[in-house]
Parts: structure tokens; C-alpha cells; sequence
């Protein structure tokens, strides 16, 4: 079996993760506010999940994007692009001023994760509902292979909605996928309501241990306790592990925080000032 | 048609070990063979269908060459957002084979016929369509998917059909047409599993003193452009016969390509499903009649076009 040499370090450093965290989120904005793209609020409540599992959890090498050992990370919440292609950008998989071409006529960068177009994107998303069967079935190919690589997605709260999903989930604990790792974004909102009032989701945690997964909830903006979580898959369960990670939508600047308008607005200049100053960034 | 699938995909499977299967838990037993040599590589992943498209692209994605294989409708509309997200915009070599087609399991009722995929999948980019006549196609088809880098689509039969090939076709090609009978007056092209009839009604004009050739379109995307421009060139009269509906099947593709090469068809039929559910039981020889789809009712039809 082909092992794939692994992050060894120890204990994240949180100080460190949590800056560039803060980073993450000021690109995002920035973005955001260029292109005039929606979905700001879903790509800041995801930022300390990408955070941990770009700059600690993930085997992987941007210089080397195909590498058959590598982690696989599935943004299966694709309406965050904005976050995953500045996560990706900033980790030097494609050059970051590309990211100015965000939503500009020809570019690579549209708004939701583009298929056999950009280096570190390992999956099409934006359907809602996709990641998780696609990463079970690149989980079995490492099996078949003799690959022990991890798959992680990113899943939203509204994408549990799909049936899709838990047909996946059904299907990973049967196989035992104990190298699938799904982060759930629960950050309580969907598109244009709240995510419990639309399809009951509560208890989330209950719900992916009913179907047979090691599921645990998490804080979901504590990037050190989600890089330890990830880090540490597969955990000895012998089963996929579920991490249902509350987080609070638009997270970061306080304007913007569990304001569902952000789900689709941009930011003004002015905004975007406002938002660096609270983000300690310049 | 079936029996054959399980056979070459156990065979394959010997040769290739990028090969999986996946099956949305039907073929009780079909694939004890390949099971047992290949404990590791076949799944079967349960009635979830989506799921299980889901999976075959992300096993393509990296390496493998999956098979997934269920009911036609199960396989095909069910999942189509699968097939089109996930396999075809990935470009996965993932070949879907279906069960069933048209109206292989009438009996079952609407919810088991098929007679709108080949309209659906072959709208799909970098999907190919293949539709095989018989046991020995369902063979050739599978083994070229096998070397294509793209997704494929199989669309079968059932099981037990007439075989018309007298053994293995050895220069089976994607997109190249089988001449199975040659003729001078009318030219017969058939897709699928409705080649037996085909053969039959060119044997029941045969005796009216018409000479029809009867050709395997097996391939409905991408067509076979220098089949179709020497069938409207040579003959007065060229047929589409298909088991699926005459809207968006293999005689709309041809209908497309006769506009859009500009070519002059002196006279065109095609026979296909009607624009609506099959609602009565009874099986397939049952509803061809009733649809006007068997060999000596083709035969009558084009009898009268030509008078």
C-alpha cells in the first residue's frame, strides 16, 4: 500500500491559522464586492473549515496538483467558490492575480468550482447534492488502488436538504469509508430561509449517527479544534466521520453575521473598508 | 442481451483491473462470476441511483473505469442530473449500461419502459449513445467503451433475443453502422433491440419483390455521417426504426442531420413510440403490435409509402 506522507505536525498553530483565516475572508470580500457575485455570507461561514483543511489538515502539493496520493477536497457546497478559488490561489495553485478575474467575461473563475479547468479543483459543484457521492467514489478508487488518500467535502446545512446525500451517506457506512471526512457549514440558513424551518434538519448530529456515521459537533469557527478534527481522519471508528460544525453566516464582520441579505448581496466600498477594519486586516 | 454483458464485463474485468461494477442492486446472481474473481471491484450500491452515478464519476475521476448498470429508466432519468453533472461535464469514462430498453419489460407497466433516454442522454455533451441489436453488438459495444476516455452510454435489450451476428463482431467501431443485409430498393435502419423485426420486415418485402437492406445503426451519437449520406444517395425509400419515441430518438437525429447536411431525402419514414404512456399490460410482442412496431407491420408501411 502506497502510504502518502501526512501534515506530521502535531498541533495546529492556531495564532498562525487563525490570521490567515482572517486573510481568507478579506479576499473573499474583496472579491466579492469586484464582481458583485453573490453568496458572500456562505463563503465567510466556510472560511475557518477551508482555513484548517488548506493550510493544516491536507496532503497535498499545488506544485503538483494531480498527484495520485494527494487528499481530496471537494467544495460540495460550490455556491462558495469565491472562498475555495482564493483558498486555492493564496496556497499557489493558480497565480493570485487571477482571482481579479472572478466573474469576467472568459475567465476561468465563474461562480461556482469549474470541471477540468483549474488546478486544485477536484470537483464541478454549484448542483447542490454531489460531493459526497463523488468523494465515496474516489475514496473506493484509493481502496481499489491501494491509495490511502482522505476525501474531505464541505457540505451547506441547506444541501442536506438533498436525498442525494443521505444516499451517499447510507452508501459510505456500509463500505466503511473511514478516509471520508463530510463538514457540515451549519450556519442555519439556507437560500431564503432558515434551514430548520425549511426541511427539518435538527438533530443534525443525530441524523449522520442514525446513518451510521462517527458524527460529532463542532465549532465551526474554532479552526484549531477543526484542524485537529480533520487531521485526525480516520480516527479509529472504522467508520466515515460527520463533523457538524455550527457556524454562523457571514462570519467575520458584524454587519454581514446572520444577515441572510448576504446570502445574496455585495459589498459596497465603504463595506469592504468597514469589513478589513473589523478583520484587522489593512 | 444481458446474459452477454455479464459474460464480456467478467471477461474484462480479467484483462483490466481498472474495471468495477456497480449495480443498483438488480442482476441476482448475473454477476457471481465477475464477484468471484473480483470481490474488490463490484458494488452493489443499493436502490440509489444518484448516489451510485455520483460514484462511478468520482471512481472515473481518478483511474478507474466503472460500469454502472441497472433498469433503463433507473439508470437514465433517475439520475440524469448525475450522468449530466457529474459524468459528462467531467468528461468520465464511465459507461452506463441499461436494461431494459423501450419496451423490453412492457409487462412491468410505464414506470419500467424507456422510450425517452436515448432522447435525454444523447443531448448531453461528450455522451456517446449506443443502442446494440444483439448479444454479439452488446459485446463489441462494451469492449470499444472500455477504450473510449469519455463517458458511454449502452442502451440493451433484455435477455434471450434472436441473435443476428453469426459470432463475435471483431471490428465493432463507436459510431460505425453494421450492414447486416444488402439491398437495392429501400434501406432499413435499425437501432437496438428492434433489429430482429427489422430483419423481418425486410424478409416480408422480399417476397412483395422489394429488395430492402437492413442496417445496425448501432451507434446514435455520434452517427455514422457516411452510412446515412450513401443510404439517402442510393435508395428511394430509407427508414428510422427504433423502440423509443419518435420525439428526440434516432430517427430525430437523423431528421437533424438531413436538415442540417442539406440533403434531399426522396422518402423518409420513421417508426418509433407514440407521444404517450403504454398503459395496458401485456408484453413486448403485445405492444409492438399495438404500436405497429413488428417486422411484418414495418413491411405494410413502407409497402404503402412506396405505392
Amino acid at each position: 500500500m502506497n502510504v502518502a506522507v501526512r501534515n506530521t505536525a502535531a498541533k495546529p498553530d492556531v495564532a498562525a491559522l487563525k490570521a490567515q483565516a482572517a486573510k481568507l475572508r478579506g479576499k473573499i470580500i474583496q472579491m466579492s464586492h469586484k464582481a458583485q457575485a453573490a453568496h458572500l455570507a456562505s463563503s465567510l461561514s466556510c472560511a475557518d473549515a477551508m482555513t484548517a483543511a488548506y493550510w493544516h489538515v491536507l496532503n497535498i502539493d499545488p506544485a503538483n496538483p494531480t498527484d495520485p496520493l494527494r487528499d481530496r477536497f471537494i467544495l460540495s457546497k460550490g455556491h462558495a467558490a469565491a472562498a475555495l478559488f482564493a483558498t486555492l490561489a493564496m496556497k499557489g495553485y493558480f497565480p493570485i492575480e487571477e482571482l481579479e478575474t472572478y466573474c469576467q467575461d472568459g475567465g476561468r473563475l465563474a461562480e461556482h468550482p469549474p470541471a477540468n479547468l483549474l488546478p486544485g479543483v477536484e470537483a464541478a459543484t454549484g448542483s447542490l447534492g454531489h460531493g459526497l457521492p463523488l468523494g465515496c467514489g474516489m475514496a473506493l478508487a484509493g481502496r481499489i488502488k491501494g491509495e490511502s488518500y482522505r476525501v474531505f467535502a464541505l457540505l451547506s446545512d441547506g444541501e442536506n436538504n438533498e436525498g442525494s446525500v443521505w444516499e451517499a451517506a447510507m452508501f459510505a457506512a456500509a463500505q466503511k469509508l473511514e478516509n471520508v471526512c463530510v463538514v457540515v457549514d451549519y450556519n442555519k440558513w439556507q437560500a431564503t430561509a432558515r434551514s430548520n424551518e425549511t426541511l427539518m434538519l435538527a438533530p443534525l448530529r443525530d441524523k449522520w449517527a442514525a446513518f451510521g456515521w462517527d458524527a460529532h459537533e463542532i465549532d465551526g469557527h474554532d479552526v484549531g479544534a477543526l484542524a485537529e478534527a480533520m487531521q485526525n481522519i480516520p480516527n479509529g471508528s472504522g467508520k466515515p466521520v460527520a463533523l457538524i460544525a455550527h457556524t454562523v453566516k457571514g462570519k467575520g464582520v458584524s454587519f454581514m453575521e446572520d444577515d441572510n441579505n448576504w446570502h445574496y448581496r455585495a459589498p459596497t466600498a465603504d463595506e469592504v473598508t468597514k469589513a478589513f477594519k473589523e478583520l484587522g486586516l489593512s | 442481451m444481458r446474459n452477454a454483458f455479464a459474460d464480456e464485463l467478467t471477461k474484462l474485468g480479467n484483462e483490466d483491473s481498472r474495471v468495477v461494477m456497480l449495480s443498483g442492486d438488480i442482476g441476482n446472481r448475473l454477476f457471481d462470476k465477475f464477484k468471484d474473481k473480483h470481490p474488490s471491484r463490484f458494488f452493489n450500491c443499493g436502490v440509489a441511483e444518484a448516489n451510485m452515478m455520483g460514484v462511478a464519476a468520482g471512481m472515473a475521476m481518478n483511474g478507474l473505469r466503472p460500469v454502472a448498470y441497472t433498469i433503463t429508466p433507473f439508470v437514465t432519468t433517475r439520475c440524469l442530473e448525475q450522468i449530466r453533472t457529474d459524468v459528462c461535464y467531467h468528461e468520465a469514462p464511465v459507461t452506463i449500461v441499461a436494461v431494459g430498453a423501450g419496451l423490453a419489460y412492457s409487462g412491468l407497466g410505464p414506470t419500467h419502459h424507456a422510450c425517452e433516454d436515448i432522447s435525454f442522454l444523447r443531448s448531453i455533451p461528450n455522451m456517446v449513445v449506443i443502442c446494440p441489436g444483439d448479444a454479439f453488438e452488446v459485446r463489441g459495444a462494451l469492449r470499444a467503451a472500455m477504450q473510449q476516455d469519455r463517458p458511454v452510454y449502452i442502451r440493451m435489450g433484455k435477455k434471450g433475443e434472436p441473435v443476428v451476428h453469426k459470432g463475435p463482431i471483431t471490428d465493432f467501431k463507436i459510431g460505425k453502422a453494421i450492414t447486416i443485409e444488402e439491398g437495392s430498393d429501400v434501406c432499413l435502419l435499425s437501432t437496438g433491440n428492434m433489429l430482429p423485426e427489422v430483419i423481418e420486415a425486410a424478409h416480408k418485402l422480399k417476397e412483395k419483390g422489394i429488395s430492402a437492406e437492413v442496417v445496425s445503426f448501432h451507434t446514435v451519437k455520434p452517427l455514422d455521417e457516411d452510412k446515412l449520406k450513401q443510404a439517402f444517395s442510393r435508395f428511394k425509400l430509407v427508414a428510422t426504426i427504433e423502440e423509443h419515441s419518435l420525439i428526440g430518438g434516432f430517427g430525430s437525429a437523423v431528421s437533424e442531420w438531413l436538415v442540417d447536411s442539406e440533403t434531399q431525402a426522396k422518402k423518409f419514414l420513421r417508426f418509433g413510440t407514440p407521444d404517450a404512456f403504454f398503459k395496458k399490460s401485456g408484453e413486448q410482442e403485445y405492444a409492438r403490435e399495438v404500436l405497429g412496431l413488428t417486422g411484418h407491420q414495418i413491411a405494410d408501411k413502407i409497402i404503402h409509402a412506396l405505392s
